[in-house]
Parts: structure tokens; sequence; C-alpha cells
């Protein structure tokens, strides 16, 4: 299982688009490729916009529908993060 | 080209600024102000900005004279993109911290990192009110770094206003413009490119729904919705077209976001002159009594609709005879 603390790569409010693709490609989709166990720790993050939530998961959602549910894991979201990942979920499961 | 700035500066009279622009000689810029007294929006300002870095400090000049007040364009750092020297001299400039933003270019992410982070402390936020705001940044200005081309990057300014207790703010840039880069979705008008940069899941990338790994198309319809939940006014102008969001008032009920903008209350300008970039500007209440979380909800709820709505139009239906 890897877990990946938000604010030592994205900073305080999690935005740089780069950082969440970085993120997706060099841990994410590896891990879910390997049917690991993904946490993403929010811990300290005060918001995040949907462009980097988007970038962050909406490929692990289209390529590994059948893992990703039940391997990724948020800890630590505020309110707001919460509400902008559901948003993604919902619009990708929606698009498929 | 020629920029009038009026008395104006409101967002809701966004229109009449855009029909006074005259792009007629593309190697000049001249701004001419009122005489008497000027009142520019962020938007103004950053429109300005944008014409003069295209032709260059050299060719870019105020030819009016200007009233006391126009020292609010020497704050904003407005006299640094012309030639005109500055009339006010030196003098003692205000601290910035709690008022405004000048006109800064933000050229890449880590500068639009640095920026964000920057801007909070100066605008003197809370945190529901920092949530917000510093979305909307990242929103717009990742906007014109990944879809805009434009060489000479996003051009920013804010201003907190005390009496109204508002924000507002404005990005612009000398790019591609929403039609060139909407280009997979035929666009007949630059009014067209508008509708469809405000309408949810539709990305300049991919006419694929959910967008691809990258974009989903959201970032203008998630702003507009912010600004039409804060009962606030909302601009864009691209091309020779400028859409104009009307603000809510608070004796109106709440308002409902719509999918298709042009079914929110608005004011659509055309024939306006072509400007090949993007301006979006929006003002922010710090009164509003809306949660961001809930605005989320909101949003989220109509961009799934959206979503739903133009799948089942793809649904080929079986053919009974």
């Amino acid at each position: 299982m890897i877990t990946i603390k938000m604010k030592n790569v994205a900073g305080d409010f999690a935005e740089n688009k780069d950082i969440a693709k970085d993120i997706r490609i060099n841990k994410l989709l590896p891990a879910l490729e390997k049917e690991e166990d993904v946490t993403f720790d929010f811990d300290g993050v005060s918001g995040a916009t949907q462009s980097f939530i988007h970038a962050l998961i909406s490929d692990a959602l289209r390529k590994h529908p059948d893992t990703v549910y039940d391997k990724v894991f948020f800890k630590n979201a505020n309110e707001d993060i919460q509400k902008i990942i559901t948003i993604v979920y919902r619009y990708m499961q929606e698009s498929m | 080209m020629r920029i009038y700035f009026s008395n104006q500066g409101n967002l809701r009279y966004f229109g009449h600024f855009v029909q006074r622009l005259d792009f007629d000689n593309p190697n000049k810029l001249e701004i001419v102000t009122d005489e008497r007294w000027v009142n520019v929006h962020p938007a103004h300002l950053v429109l300005t900005a944008a014409l003069a870095n295209k032709v260059g400090k050299e060719n870019s000049e105020i030819i009016s004279n200007v009233p006391e007040s126009a020292r609010y364009l020497d704050r904003m750092g407005l006299y640094n993109f012309v030639k005109t020297p500055s009339p006010f001299g030196s003098y003692e400039r205000k601290d910035p911290s709690g008022r405004f933003i000048p006109i800064t270019i933000i050229k890449n992410s880590s500068g639009q990192s640095h920026f964000i982070t920057e801007m909070v402390p100066l605008l003197h936020l809370g945190e529901n009110d920092a949530s917000t705001i510093k979305y909307i940044i990242g929103e717009l200005v990742r906007n014109v770094l990944e879809h805009a081309y434009a060489d000479s990057g996003a051009i920013v300014a804010a201003q907190y206003f005390k009496n109204t207790n508002r924000i507002s703010l404005a990005i612009c840039d000398a790019g591609i413009g929403l039609w060139k880069g909407l280009k997979i979705w035929h666009p007949r008008t630059d009014e067209d490119a508008i509708q469809l940069a405000l309408t949810p899941g539709i990305s300049g990338t991919t006419r694929k729904e959910g967008g691809t790994s990258e974009n989903a198309g959201a970032g203008l319809f998630f702003i507009k919705s912010i600004a039409k939940t804060t009962r606030n006014n909302f601009a864009i102008y691209s091309g020779d077209a400028a859409y104009v969001l009307k603000k809510t008032r608070p004796d109106q009920k709440k308002p409902k976001l719509k999918a298709n903008p042009f079914e929110d209350s608005c004011v659509r300008e055309t024939g306006l002159a072509r400007f090949d970039g993007t301006l979006v500007a929006v003002d922010i209440s710090l009164d509003t009594t809306v949660e961001f979380k809930q605005m989320l909800d909101m949003i989220g709820n109509v961009y799934e609709a959206a979503i739903h709505e133009r799948k089942e139009r793809k649904y080929r239906e079986p053919n009974f005879i």
C-alpha cells in the first residue's frame, strides 16, 4: 500500500496540474496495475481545484474501473475537497 | 487601437466599455480617459496591459490629460506598460496589503502557485473567501497556460472594494482566443465559442464525454456558476463577442444554475472590435452567505445532468415498425 502526503507534493492549495499528472503517472496508475491500495492524505491541504482532482484521478477511473473504487482512498480531505472529488467521480461514471 | 477609460468601472457596464474599443490601427495603442473622473475595473486594466504588451511599450501611450483619480492607474501598475511617464511623480504609495493586486504577469505553473500563495495575505481574506478566490484564480490562470498559447502569459489584476465588501478580479491573455481553442466543436461565430466555453463538459482538447486525462471542460462553467450563486457579475470577451452574466438581485429568488449560459440572465454583444485573445472578469461578494461546499453541490449536480442529457441524446433508438 502506498500513501501520498498531498501537502508535501501539492502544497496548501492543490491547483498545479503538472504535479497531479506526475502523481498519476508515476504513483497511482502503476500501483493500480499491481492492484495495490493507494491513499491520498490531504492533511494540511485547504482546497483543491476540479482541474487538479480531474488530472489526478480521472484516468484511473477510466482505465481501472474494476479496481479503482476499492483500491483508492482519500484521507483527511476537508468537506470542500471531498465535494470536488465526488463531483469528478460522479461525472466520470456518468460519462463512461 | 484605442481604449477609453470612463467613469463607469462596474462590471455591469462592461458592454459599454467593449463597444467603445477601436482596434483599427493594430500597431499602436492609445488610451484616453474621462477628463473628470476615472473608474476602472481590473478587466479594463488587464486588457489594456495585454494589448500594450502586444504592440510594445514604445507604441503604447495615454494621450489624454488624466484627472487626479487616474492615480489609481499608477498604483495598479498600468504606467509600467506604456511609454507615457506617470504624472503623479514620486509619492508614498499606499501599502497594497488588504487592497489590491496590481497588474501581474504569470508565465508558468510555478508562477501561478507562487501568485496564489502571495495573493491571499494581500487581500486579507477569510478562510471561506480565500477558498473561492484561490479556486477562481487557479482555474483561470491554468486555462490560459494550457489552452491560450499566449507567449506573454496570463495577465491578472484584482481589487478589494471596502464599501461593497467585494473583490473584482480579471485575467486576460493575447493568445489564440476561444474560437480557435474550441475549433473541434466547429463554432460558427465567436459568440458560439463563448457559449461552448461556458457549457459544462465542453473541452477544446476532446469531444469525448468526461474529457481527457487532463481536461474535463469544467473550468469556466464553475467560475460563471460561482458568480451566479454569489449573485455577482461575470464577463467574458473573445474575438468579436462578449457575454456579461447579470447579477441576481438580493430580492430575487435563489439563483438557479443553467448548463446553457444563454439561458441565464445575460447581455450578449457581437460585432465588437476583434480581440485575438480572451478576457475573463468576475466579481465576488464577501458578504455572501453561500458556503463554498454548497456552491460545489449545486455546480456538481448541473454538470452531471448536462453530461447525462448529452449522452442520452447520443443513444441510438431501436427502430419499431
